[in-house]
């Protein structure tokens, strides 16, 4: 065993825990050898920031990552317990803040905190398990070798003895640390937990109704605030009628807030504080403001729409992709298919409506109660927008009613610090969106539009395909000069299946201004791109009369990988994708069964966030054009390890469902610049009556690295889902929502 | 502001607050019960039901002076150690997934239960129309509506 230098950091952590709050430095090792702020001085074993083991046997783990439905605060954990070789009943998960310093990179996005921490959450525990193995070998006087571990205690099978590891604490915590690159992991095979279908950390919180998230928060003396904005984004509170709502029950403040141009930071808007949520709403429904709309209240959805329909015309403004010659080819081609397909703009709609818990206390420091997916990006704005040294903020992450990307924006908690800066007794204050601030003022997922044109030859080999993606972009500033700069998700990557499979291929973009404010929607880009791809795709093997899956699996082609074309790119596991495609088709019993008139499957595959996913739909279609979906098959892959299989299973079903939903109900329209809906009423989600009455899901498992599973699965159900209505109807869906569509047939 | 005495969870608590307050913010803002969730202010959602008089009710628009002598129970109060069939079910199956909506979920399934104590899909699906789950565990819900009807078969009591 190494004495290299992570044993000094852990001796300097023990020495100065005891103290109280400490931060280390990063070593070689990272986040390994890292120090934390101590949760409790109480004695025990703690090797590193994430694990405390006490003397009655007690584990502490700590998580790290935002918990937003994705589970990751039990997966992480179990990770841990695991190479520990912990019973998971003996385990305790309290939630880490904010500090980078001491856990590494801690935000909740493009499913990244499996695969960027499973192998160092691996030596973490397997680490702590070495040292707690030598001190029983110590305490024996036998090699370390000679034991193994079992449910928290350390074995020596020769002797018939065994220690538990809270006997074991005292001894473990005066040993060095091993250096962690070092230690043995068990070999997956042997894995106890991992695996196993294991339930939420918190669910005994969730289902007594116990206070957990961002919402629930209450402080001695807090206040409450609303915030209104400007109904077109860009605009700003010209005036208001501040003392008639001061004078309001219940009202301590009234005030404008200047805010930045700044769409995804601080926007303008006014500040309604009152002493309990209730009394905020209803003197906010007396307020009435003078607006400065801005320029963004010339746009609408229509307009929108006519514009990108003249732009598919002309050349795009982007050429991203100009593989052979498509217009010879597609000249030459023995179909050809041109279609136009366009979605809207729709909201993240999590069931917690955005909110932030901000104190600014006496000496200036700030505390936040935020329910995140990216606390760092918060933090950061924060201290930029309100001039608060990051040093002086402290943040809790918060679980969090749903993600879905909508925290990795930051909005809230600057608009929270912003009100909680002019309480003039340093009050906490609570900011809570209503439903109507939260679907109006979402970073939106942004609508777009493609056209297409493609060609396959007389052996109906696809040999063409043309598209030009007309997205949005907001005007940014930066350092006094303004550029266009394309909505999170609404830029397609030159790599993006089909391009470098085919030899004629030609990718262009086109954006347009809007002021409407945008960011990432669960599976950027490919929450849409998947739909539209292989929609077309799916025409085009119509077009050649060849089965569906035959065409995909001939286009996927015989290598096994595709490298990437582009800079910073991926390669593409076309190996993996077969597999996945081929398990999905096989099990959902592709091409070996028939259909009645109105019934049908569609298949479609998708590789985005590391993850490789195809999707067998079987829809029923009623005369009337009622869609329902009566079996999804799904096949993953996502490395050779599920880590919580209930969990797994939990991302998958919910992600099919959250792609289903978004297939069929929400649109926004603008008009005017604002956005038209406003509550559940008019922006519809999926209910329980309309989920699928089948859910199968297959793993996959592949030699590759353990990989994120909040996103992959959402992408392929729309495709798949249309083209199984083509099946069934003739009918193809080319713009969103579903509902919408007429899909009647007779 | 008057003062109304309320109900709640089987003991009279008093709550001062003006008289259109709807309920979901009295429990939450004033009696500290955060169970009940806000969702969308409009009754659409499902994520503040609680029951009035053992019937599942939209607190979010239900005000406090229109309550009176009627019998509130949150969450909170569903049952005295937490161990109610559907929570355990619930906890069981691994249902929640962001958790944020359970409660009302949860609220609306006992609901049912006590009018279907072995309910069809086609009831579940039916009485849980209004309570929406933006994570989607809608497949769950429908199983673990189903085991805790089991369970409560099991033990003879009603869910």
């Amino acid at each position: 065993m190494s004495q290299a230098p992570a044993s000094l950091s852990r001796r300097s952590f023990l020495r100065n825990s005891a103290g109280g709050a400490l931060l280390i430095g990063m070593s070689a090792q990272g986040v390994l050898a890292a120090g934390a702020r101590a949760a409790s001085p109480a004695p025990g074993f703690v090797p590193n920031a994430f694990i405390r083991i006490a003397r009655d046997g007690s584990v502490t783990l700590t998580s790290k990552q935002p918990e937003i439905g994705q589970g990751i605060k039990t997966s992480l954990p179990m990770v841990i317990a695991e190479e520990l070789d912990v019973d998971w009943h003996h385990v305790r998960v309290v939630q880490g803040d904010l500090n980078l310093e001491a856990y590494g990179s801690q935000g909740a996005g493009g499913s990244n905190s499996t695969p960027n921490n499973y192998e160092n959450f691996r030596r973490l525990g397997a680490t702590a398990r070495a040292v707690l193995v030598q001190a029983a070998a110590q305490t024996w006087r036998v090699a370390p070798g000679e034991c193994t571990t079992d449910g928290g205690a350390v074995l020596h099978a020769a002797s018939k003895r065994r220690l538990a590891y809270g006997a074991l604490v005292d001894a473990a915590a005066r040993l060095p640390l091993p250096e962690a690159a070092t230690v043995a992991l068990k070999n997956p095979a042997s894995f106890k937990l991992l695996g196993k279908r294991i339930g939420g950390v918190d669910n005994a919180a969730i289902v007594s109704g116990q206070p957990l998230f961002g919402i629930d928060i209450q402080l001695p003396g807090m206040l409450h605030a609303q915030y209104i904005k400007c109904p077109v984004p860009g605009g700003s509170p010209l005036s208001a009628n501040l003392d008639e709502v001061r004078s309001l029950p219940g009202v301590r403040d009234a005030f404008i807030v200047k805010g930045t141009a700044n769409l995804n930071g601080l926007r303008p808007g006014v500040a309604i504080v009152a002493t309990s949520t209730w009394n905020a709403i209803r003197a906010r429904r007396a307020l009435k403001v003078e607006w400065d709309d801005g320029p963004g209240a010339k746009h609408s959805w229509a307009d929108f729409t006519a514009q990108a329909r003249k732009i598919s015309r002309q050349p795009g403004t982007t050429m991203l992709r100009r593989d052979g010659n498509v217009d010879a080819a597609l000249t030459g081609a023995a179909k050809t298919v041109e279609a136009a397909y366009s979605y809207p703009f729709i909201s993240h709609a999590s069931m917690e409506p955005q909110n932030c818990t901000a104190w600014i206390k006496p000496d200036g420091a700030l505390e936040l109660w935020a329910p995140t997916q990216n606390p760092n990006a918060g933090q950061a704005l924060v201290s930029y927008t309100c001039g608060i040294a990051k040093e002086k903020i402290t943040m809790h992450i918060i679980r969090s009613g749903g993600g879905f990307g909508r925290r990795l924006s930051s909005d809230f908690i600057v608009e929270a610090t912003a009100i909680a800066q002019q309480m003039k007794d340093k009050a906490p204050v609570k900011l809570t969106w209503t439903r109507e601030d939260d679907l109006q003022h979402d970073h939106f997922r942004p609508g777009g539009f493609h056209f297409l044109r493609g060609g396959v030859d007389a052996q109906g080999r696809a040999v063409a395909w043309h598209n030009h993606f007309v997205t949005f972009a907001n005007r940014v500033s930066q350092d006094g000069k303004t550029s266009l700069r394309n909505g999170s998700g609404g830029s397609l990557s030159p790599d993006e299946f089909p391009g470098r499979w085919l030899a004629n291929c030609q990718l262009e973009q086109t954006a347009l201004e809007c002021s409407v404010p945008m960011g990432p929607w669960r599976a950027p880009g490919s929450c849409v791109f998947a739909w539209v791809f292989h929609s077309f795709i799916d025409e085009l093997a119509h077009a050649a009369g060849r089965d569906p899956l035959a065409f995909r699996l001939e286009l996927l082609g015989d290598q096994d990988l595709m490298p990437p074309t582009v800079e910073r790119g991926q390669p593409y596991n076309v190996a993996r994708m077969r597999a996945v495609l081929q398990t999905a088709a096989a099990k959902a019993g592709w091409g070996k069964r028939k259909f009645a008139r109105g019934q049908g499957q569609g298949i479609a595959f998708h590789f985005s966030h590391r993850g490789y996913v195809a999707q067998v739909a079987e829809v029923t279609v009623s005369q009337d054009g009622q869609v329902k979906v009566d079996r999804v098959v799904v096949a993953s892959d996502v490395g050779p390890t599920i880590i919580n299989l209930s969990g797994a299973e939990n991302q998958v079903e919910g992600s099919v469902i959250d792609g289903l939903s978004t297939l069929m109900f929400p649109a926004l329209d603008i008009e005017n610049g604002r956005i038209v809906q406003s509550n559940f009423h008019d922006y519809q989600l999926l209910r329980i009556g309309d989920a699928p009455a089948q859910i199968e899901m297959h793993f996959v498992k592949s030699d590759q690295p353990v990989t994120g599973l909040g996103e992959p699965p959402l992408p392929p159900l729309a495709p798949a889902v249309c083209n199984a209505i083509f099946a069934a109807t003739g009918k193809r869906v080319r713009e969103l929502p579903l509902s919408k569509v007429d899909l009647s047939w007779s | 502001m008057s003062t109304y005495t309320l109900n709640v969870n089987g003991k009279d608590r008093a709550v001062e607050v003006e008289a259109d307050t709807p309920l979901l913010w009295a429990l939450r803002d004033t009696l500290g019960l955060v169970g009940t969730k806000f969702g969308c202010g409009l009754g659409q959602c499902g994520a503040c039901t609680i029951h009035l008089d053992g019937v599942a009710t939209r607190a979010c628009v239900l005000p406090v002076a229109a309550i009176g002598r009627q019998k509130i129970t949150t969450i909170e109060g569903l049952d005295a150690k937490h161990q109610h069939p559907l929570q355990r079910a619930w906890q069981e199956l691994d249902v929640p997934q962001c958790g944020y909506c359970q409660s009302g979920q949860i609220m609306s399934a006992c609901s049912l239960l006590k009018q279907h104590p072995k309910p069809t899909d086609a009831q579940i699906d039916d009485a849980m129309a209004g309570n929406l789950c933006r994570c989607a565990t809608y497949m769950r819900i429908r199983k673990g509506i189903h085991r805790a009807a089991e369970i409560a078969a099991s033990e003879g009591k009603q869910a």
